[in-house]
């Protein structure tokens, strides 16, 4: 088991890092030949960086747009983020002094990402237009983000699993080696759903996460008349014309 | 087509219920062959339509960021769905921005994707049908490109980018829109939308120049092709002769006459609208920019100032700098935007926008404006969205809100603000831009001005609002058409320098 479950992470790890890494290159790749930004936008590089700080960290056009998308969608996020962090110590030996200090913000944190997710879904059934826009792939991203949360939380509150020995596995991982994983069910299905999260990332509408460095509406300055701003495909059409 | 019905006001602006199919349709009149044709793309529906736009949107998606990443990173948030005009005014869900965007998404998904290539139905992916292409031939010409969504979508996705694509690859396939394709057509013929000829337009301007001596006994040029004049000024074309947008031109002849500028127009360039950006081909828009560089050259001005149009400003302000150069800071080795700008005055911002030109006058005290002219007049201000979203003012982030206002207060009295959800970036489109400015699409042009039409009401009930006040030659066209469907007076329409036009005090520089 340990080894079929160690072939799983380094494959899943591998087509996110290969697929995001792919993904990123087309966007860096593909010019943007015409400057777009959304107004009020900044005029200076420092502005930009602000503004897209704002839109990453605390979802500013979102929070403009609705006021319930937003809190569902920010107490997941930031959740998430909390739980994520609280997991490295899974990975380092010994444990840095601040993924210890929140671990007990962590442990919470798990529980709001639940509550955001469900809130999230909620909308997503009862509000007829969001409703609407739905694809089935929606309701089954939002299903697997709840079954890690939930059978994270169980092992957190419910049945306990060796988290010694589970650190050991992943400790054993970064360095090539295969170490004995328990086996307890909710452990497993736990893995399992973060491998099959991992691999589906860059294929998926996941990919708004490096996506939105890449908006041109929101990462261009304001400059068009102070500086000449030419892709290199349209420049070719200039000169043979 | 359906008749033409106005919603009624809605008490509570809550979001609306749908009504799917309620805007099915065929959408605007198609381009005739010759239109076409004339703009380079064939006559008619060709007969490999599915692989040719297939490839096509394979080209955008090569040469546009914009859409490559838009098309990736909705995640059906849903933020955007209710701040179209057009869903609002329409309720039909496919003008809900995110599922405009889906009608493209889910090709893209299937033809371009490893998810949709291989579980289409699971992430809703479609292959491009006859049906699918009709159906963006109807919702894509139901968006007026105003980029209010782009505002609140946390990705800033811009359906507005994905608007046009999906028209440039329609007109690809040979299903160009008549409205727009046919005005282009005409800029490159005879240089300005309404195919006004030369003789034409010299004729105007004299007319207008006998009309305002026999208003104030003052003569004030309308000069045409003057050589090695200061200023050229490029307006949209509907302020020779249309109502009430020629009062604006007025005012503008006013301001140069008043501060002593020498200015200019030039037929070959008589037309500050480019409506190459609203069927998203860049050559197009380019072509038409180019016009402007060569007259500017030509006649050897220092300055080019952009008159009262929104998407007008947003090309000039925007993209003129990139298309012809028209603008500052060229590379060294940047031979065509160099010829341009070694002959500007780099003083100055390159172009200048009416309002700022004239702000900047009053500011200095080299015009005086009379506001007791304006007293008959409440007026409120429509931010345009193509000025609001798309481009600026002044040099500050946010002076395309602010100076506007300010030539409002400087030239009048009495100002009041619409609900601040409708104004600034949060403005509403008139309803009638992006191309949409069309008999054929009537019905769509009247329910999606209810959003700006409900917030006119408010303060025409609380504040008596009798002026409107405009800096957009579609907005002002637009509303002077429908407002009335909605009980107002088409009169109470007007642009800003018609405002200054009353006040200006005109010595005798
Ligand atoms: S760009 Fe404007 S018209 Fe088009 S979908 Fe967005 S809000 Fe609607
Ligand atoms: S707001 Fe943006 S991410 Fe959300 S549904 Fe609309 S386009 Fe998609």
């Amino acid at each position: 088991m340990s080894i079929v479950f160690a072939i799983l992470f380094y494959l899943a790890t591998l087509l996110f890092v290969v697929g995001l890494a792919h993904r990123i290159r087309i966007y860096i790749g593909t010019p943007a030949p015409l400057k777009i930004p959304t107004t009020p936008a900044p005029i200076s590089t420092g502005g930009v960086v602000l503004r897209m700080t704002r839109e990453v960290v605390f979802f500013e056009s979102l929070f403009k747009a609705n006021l319930w998308t937003w809190g569902l969608g920010w107490l997941f996020h930031a959740s998430l983020a909390l739980v994520t962090l609280r997991h490295l110590r899974y990975f380092t030996e010994p444990v840095w002094g601040w993924v210890a200090f929140i671990q007990p913000f962590g442990i919470y944190a798990g529980i709001t990402m639940l509550l955001g997710l469900c809130g999230l879904w909620g909308r997503r059934l009862f509000v007829e237009r969001i409703r609407y826009i739905s694809t089935p792939s929606d309701h089954l991203m939002l299903l697997l983000l709840i079954a890690i949360a939930v059978s994270g939380l169980l092992m957190q509150f419910v049945v306990h699993t060796d988290v010694v020995a589970v650190k050991g596995f992943f400790r054993g991982l970064m360095h090539f080696s295969v170490q004995p994983l328990p086996t307890d069910a909710l452990l497993l299905l736990h893995l399992l759903l973060v491998v099959a999260l991992l691999a589906i990332f860059p294929i998926s509408k996941l990919l708004h996460a490096p996506g939105v460095f890449f908006s041109p509406t929101r990462n261009q300055k304001d400059d068009p008349r102070e500086k000449r701003h030419i892709s290199s495909w349209a420049k070719q059409m200039e000169s043979e014309s | 087509m359906a008749d033409v019905t106005a919603p009624p006001f809605r008490v509570i602006p809550i979001v609306p219920a749908l009504k799917p199919g309620s805007m099915e349709g065929k959408g605007p009149y198609l381009a005739n062959e010759k239109m076409q044709e004339a703009l380079g793309y064939p006559g008619k529906l060709v007969d490999d339509w599915h692989d040719k736009a297939i490839a096509k949107m394979g080209e955008l998606l090569g040469k546009f960021r914009s859409l490559q990443v838009y098309m990736d990173a909705c995640v059906h948030c849903g933020a955007c769905s209710d701040k179209c005009h057009y869903f609002i005014g329409t309720q039909d869900p496919k003008n809900m921005p995110v599922a405009r965007q889906d009608l493209m998404r889910s090709v893209y998904r299937r033809y371009f994707t490893f998810a949709g290539k291989y579980f289409p139905k699971l992430v809703g992916a479609r292959d491009l049908t006859r049906e699918v292409l009709d159906e963006w031939y109807n919702y894509y010409h139901q968006c007026s490109e105003c980029r209010r969504c782009s505002v609140f979508c946390p990705y800033g996705i811009d359906t507005a980018e994905i608007t046009m694509a999906a028209r440039e690859i329609l007109a690809t396939v040979g299903m160009g829109q008549k409205y727009s394709n046919e005005i282009i057509a005409k800029v490159h013929k005879i240089g300005n939308n309404l195919g006004l000829p030369e003789p034409a337009l010299r004729d105007t301007l004299e007319g207008l120049e006998e009309d305002v001596k026999d208003d104030t006994g003052i003569d004030v040029r309308f000069p045409l092709d003057v050589k090695g004049a200061e200023v050229l000024l490029i307006t949209p074309s509907a302020d020779f002769f249309a109502e009430p947008h020629i009062d604006s031109l007025i005012g503008y002849a006013k301001v140069f006459h008043a501060s002593g500028t020498s200015w200019t127009l030039s037929s070959m360039a008589s037309e500050g609208a480019n409506f190459g950006m609203f069927i998203g081909s860049y050559e197009q828009l380019r072509q038409v920019a180019l016009r402007i560089r060569q007259a500017a050259l030509e006649l050897g001005v220092k300055r080019i100032v952009v008159g009262e149009c929104g998407h007008a400003w947003r090309v000039a302000y925007s993209f003129w700098n990139t298309l012809s150069g028209v603008g500052s800071g060229a590379d060294e080795t940047d031979r065509f935007a160099q010829m341009l700008q070694k002959q500007l005055d780099h003083r100055y911002r390159q172009p200048t926008h009416i309002c700022e030109f004239t702000l900047d006058l009053v500011e200095r005290n080299a015009i005086t404006l009379d506001r007791e002219a304006n007293d008959k007049h409440i007026i409120t201000f429509h931010d345009s969205c193509n000025v609001a979203r798309g481009s600026r003012m002044g040099d500050f982030a946010g002076g395309q809100f602010e100076i506007p206002r300010n030539l409002i207060k400087a030239a009048a009295h009495n100002f009041v603000e619409m609900d601040p959800n409708t104004t600034r970036e949060r403005t509403y489109c008139c309803g009638g831009g992006g191309g949409l400015l069309t008999d054929d699409l009537m019905d769509l042009r009247v329910k999606g001005a209810l959003p700006r039409m409900e917030a006119l009401k408010q303060v025409v009930d609380d504040e008596q609002v009798n002026f409107l006040a405009l800096i957009c030659a579609i907005c002002k066209t637009q509303f002077s058409k429908v407002a009335p469907a909605y009980g107002f007076d088409r009169k109470m329409v007007g642009g800003i320098h018609q405002l200054v036009s009353n006040a200006i005090r005109l010595g005798d520089k």
